[in-house]
């Protein structure tokens, strides 16, 4: 009896909720445009810290020097609240917004940013350094011994050995800044964080789950679609298998 | 003391047994080496004897009883067991690894305080060594303790897994000599598995040359298969200095000396010069009585009387407990090529090149 | 405009008890978690060690429940079990799983075949094997993974703030709120101090629990 009514109210609100998805689709509050706001901001951050960590941990990683920064920022990324985080953003970007004509408002897309690029930073860093360190000595002196470039070694011979690893610290920071893209919408940012954080204020439980089944497929979606990208991307003959070794940093 | 009776094992998705009708007999109080090629099923068959394997058929017995009768882990208390990683705990100190097994068998405290610091003792390591963790220690040091580890509860049998594979031949040499030496005082039956034929025949009363697939090749003593190798696979795996290994298992004293070119002190020129030529030497001997008291060139020969002489000192004498292997040592390095024996401080006789050769022709 | 100061000490005395108590609520919120989160870790990883076949689908299923973002995981249970600690720990819980299983069963697999082996040829049996060899040998590796799994889980417990709960958090969700720096950053600071003492105390606690991988000089 109670399994059964149980069961009637499961059904209803699954009802209910594809009732949701297919009236809601539509407009600048829609959950199509809500995946783009989303998409946005965590691609942004994403390739922004790639640009920063990616030549800086490579260099470092090189020439062996900045080992203890690499456990340092390792320890404080994890450390790090990302919801205080994305929270100190704001008045940031505030302020940057009244003292200088670099951004319009200092709401929104501007904290969100900030805040995914600084916490995407960590573990991209560390994923890369470690990856280069762990290439193999005898492989890089090899690579010396046959006159090549310094610049070329870390392109042509590191980076590639040390694939695996970095691909899977990026894998891991992209699912990461998707996931922390939803605390977006606590700073005035759009994304799907808007019908999580507003289906928990006005208590409407649709908007609630709708919003958090959007951002777990996004997320699972994001890390399926960087394990693709990953087989892909590594050369053949470099084995995938020392990602095993990589402990993975925060989902939020 | 140890049987196995026609044992043999497969390994599932093995190709085929990696023991085959595998039958030995130990007794009790020697020790017994398997030795062969890698892969040929030693340490498969020494784990059969503490059951971390079992035997697809056949039996084994130790001391009689039927080890299948016996609960595995009462069987493994009994027996002691030495593998080459050593495989001491890492989180207990030396004096904790060598308690391992008392405390298994619920020994007393006291007892197995006691136990602990006479099988310290026993394997010449340190007193101070009993608080350390297993990676304070040395190489050698480390199988000193894993060897106490596994005599803890005076187990009558040992088993050894290639205990010494992985020291340096220098340590490995001195923990040989050390092992020999326990034996003596200890008198295990012990099963040492090797794939070091050197190893084999410096230490085994017995020794098993086996090939792939777990089978006996031959099982006798080291001296035996050396003089009467049985087949073509024992000659090559014995290699191409089978001569010189058997030399180190022969005593001088089993070889008939001889007297060499000596002549007494009272005696003159003309006789030394016969010696000489007897033996087709040019140099000579000289005795005080039974005592050897030097030699001398044919040149150093200058009138009638041998009294002006000062005869040189022999540098190199062997005793008569040595090995022929030391005998031909010092004999190829000394200047008359000739080597005296002593039996303590008394001389002999004298041992050449040619008597060696004379006794392993035989 | 009088420049209101960025951050205001008064605030923060004027409301210690307040801080203690949001403090204490994190901290048990963690304990909770982690002692939760480690029991069935423990479990399914010795389920995972026993019988290999269930550990691939075990680390899948949590990794689906690590890649999910926290907050959705929260909107998921509000309707459920609403705004309450209930709701807080199951996601905070599910979070550890992961990082805890691995950890351990990484740990007791890279025991030195050797030293189980020489147990075994001892005469130990499985259980005394596991629980007086595999486990304190595998210690080291599984504190690393509770101490990953503690900082990871400080951090989150700000994010519970949302669905009333938070601890420290509570500050950093007000703070917005309010447009009041302080408090904002008196959480972010209160989270981060937590998490750094929380890992000082579990390095303290590994030193005490495995004092043979200390360094130590030769004598003494
Ligand atoms: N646990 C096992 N499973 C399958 N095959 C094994 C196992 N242990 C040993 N073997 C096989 O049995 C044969 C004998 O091995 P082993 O006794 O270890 O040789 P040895 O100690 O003489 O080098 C080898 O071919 C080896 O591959
Ligand atoms: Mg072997």
């Amino acid at each position: 009896m109670d399994g059964q009514a149980n069961r009637g109210l499961l059904m209803e609100f699954l009802g209910d909720l594809l009732q949701w998805f297919g009236e809601n689709w539509s407009g600048e509050t829609g959950w199509l445009a809500r995946t783009g706001e989303h998409l946005r901001v965590s691609g942004a951050a994403l390739i922004a810290a790639m640009a920063v960590a990616l030549p800086l941990a490579g260099w470092l990683g090189h020439t062996g020097r900045g080992g203890l920064l690499a456990v340092s920022v390792i320890n404080i990324g994890r450390a790090l609240p990302s919801f205080g985080i994305i929270a100190l953003a704001l008045p940031f970007t505030i302020w940057l917004a009244r003292s200088t004509p670099l951004i319009d408002s200092g709401l929104g897309f501007a904290p969100t940013f900030i805040a995914l690029f600084l916490l995407a930073l960590p573990p991209i860093f560390t994923n890369t350094y470690a990856g280069i360190r762990g290439v193999d000595a005898d492989v890089v002196e090899a690579a010396r011994g046959m006159g090549i470039t310094e610049r070329r070694l870390v392109l042509d011979v590191e980076m590639p050995i040390a694939s695996p690893v970095i691909l899977t610290g990026i894998r891991v920071t992209a699912v990461q800044v998707v996931a922390t893209a939803t605390l977006g919408a606590l700073v005035g940012y759009g994304g799907y964080g808007r019908f999580i954080v507003d289906g928990l204020a006005i208590q409407d439980r649709l908007q609630l789950v709708a919003g958090a089944i959007l951002v777990a497929v996004l997320s699972i979606l994001t890390e399926i679609g960087f394990s693709a990208l990953e087989r892909f991307v590594v050369p053949a003959g470099i084995s995938r298998r020392r990602r095993a070794d990589v402990v993975p940093p925060v989902a939020v | 003391m140890i049987r196995l009776e026609n044992v043999t094992k497969v390994f599932p998705g093995g190709s085929g047994p990696a023991v085959h009708q595998l039958s030995l007999d130990v007794a009790e109080g020697e020790i017994v080496v398997l030795v062969g090629p890698s892969g040929c099923g030693k340490t498969t068959t020494l784990k059969m004897i503490n059951r971390l394997v079992e035997p697809t058929s056949g039996r084994i017995t130790v001391a009689g009883e039927d080890i299948m009768a016996i609960p595995a882990h009462e069987l493994r208390r009994r027996v002691g067991y030495v593998i080459q990683q050593i495989g001491l705990f890492p989180h207990r100190t030396i004096a904790e690894n060598i308690a391992t097994v008392p405390r298994l068998l619920g020994w007393e405290r006291t007892r197995i305080d006691d136990r602990v610091g006479e099988l310290i003792r026993l394997v010449d390591l340190e007193p101070g060594m009993r608080n350390r963790y297993p990676r304070e220690l040395s190489g050698g040091q480390r199988q000193r303790a894993g060897v106490a580890r596994a005599l803890a509860a005076d187990p009558p049998v040992m088993l050894m897994d290639e205990p010494f594979g992985a020291v340096d031949p220098i340590v490995r040499g001195r923990l040989q000599d050390e092992l020999l030496d326990l034996q003596r005082r200890v008198h295990k039956t012990i099963v040492f598995v090797t794939h070091d034929i050197d190893e084999a025949i410096k230490l085994g009363d017995r020794v098993a040359i086996l090939n792939i697939g777990g089978i006996v090749e031959q099982y006798a003593p080291p001296a035996v298969i050396l003089r009467d190798p049985a087949n073509a696979f024992v000659k090559a795996f014995l290699g191409s200095h089978r001569g010189i290994k058997r030399l180190s298992l022969i005593p001088v004293g089993e070889v008939p000396l001889e007297d060499g070119p000596m002549v007494d002190r009272s005696a003159t020129a003309r006789d030394a010069r016969a010696c000489m030529d007897r033996y087709g030497v040019d140099w000579f001997g000289i005795l005080d009585g039974k005592e050897l008291v030097g030699w001398a060139w044919a040149s150093d020969l200058d009138g009638d009387s041998l009294a002006h002489i000062d005869p040189k000192p022999f540098e190199a004498r062997v005793s008569l407990d040595a090995s022929l292997r030391e005998a031909l040592d010092t004999i190829i390095t000394s200047r008359t090529r000739v080597a005296p024996v002593f039996d303590g401080g008394r001389f002999v006789g004298t041992i050449t090149a040619e008597g060696i050769s004379r006794e392993l022709a035989k | 405009m009088i420049a209101a100061p960025f951050f205001r000490w008064d605030w923060v005395f004027d409301h210690l008890g307040l801080i203690w108590e949001k403090v204490s609520e994190h901290l048990v919120l963690t304990g909770i978690a982690l002692g939760v989160g480690f029991v069935i870790s423990m479990a399914l990883a010795l389920i995972g060690l026993r019988f290999p076949r269930t550990y691939p689908p075990i680390t899948w299923l949590t990794g689906v429940l690590y890649t999910i973002p926290s907050l959705a995981l929260f909107a998921f249970l509000v309707p459920i079990t609403g705004f309450t600690v209930l709701s807080a720990e199951i996601g905070l819980v599910s979070y550890t799983l992961l990082i805890l299983i691995r950890n351990i069963v990484a740990g007791i697999q890279g025991v030195d075949p050797a030293v189980r082996e020489a147990a075994l040829g001892m005469g130990y049996g499985s259980r005394r094997l596991f629980l007086e060899i595999e486990l304190p040998l595998a210690l080291p590796v599984i504190l690393a993974g509770v101490r990953i799994a503690a900082v990871t889980t400080i951090g989150l417990v700000t994010i519970t703030a949302l669905i009333g709960q938070g601890g420290v958090g509570f500050f950093i969700l007000q703070g917005l709120n309010r447009f009041f720096n302080t408090e904002i950053v008196l959480g972010t600071a209160l989270s981060v101090i937590l998490a750094v003492a929380v890992d000082l105390v579990l390095v303290l606690v590994e030193r005490l629990l495995t004092p043979w991988t200390a360094k130590r000089t030769a004598a003494s």
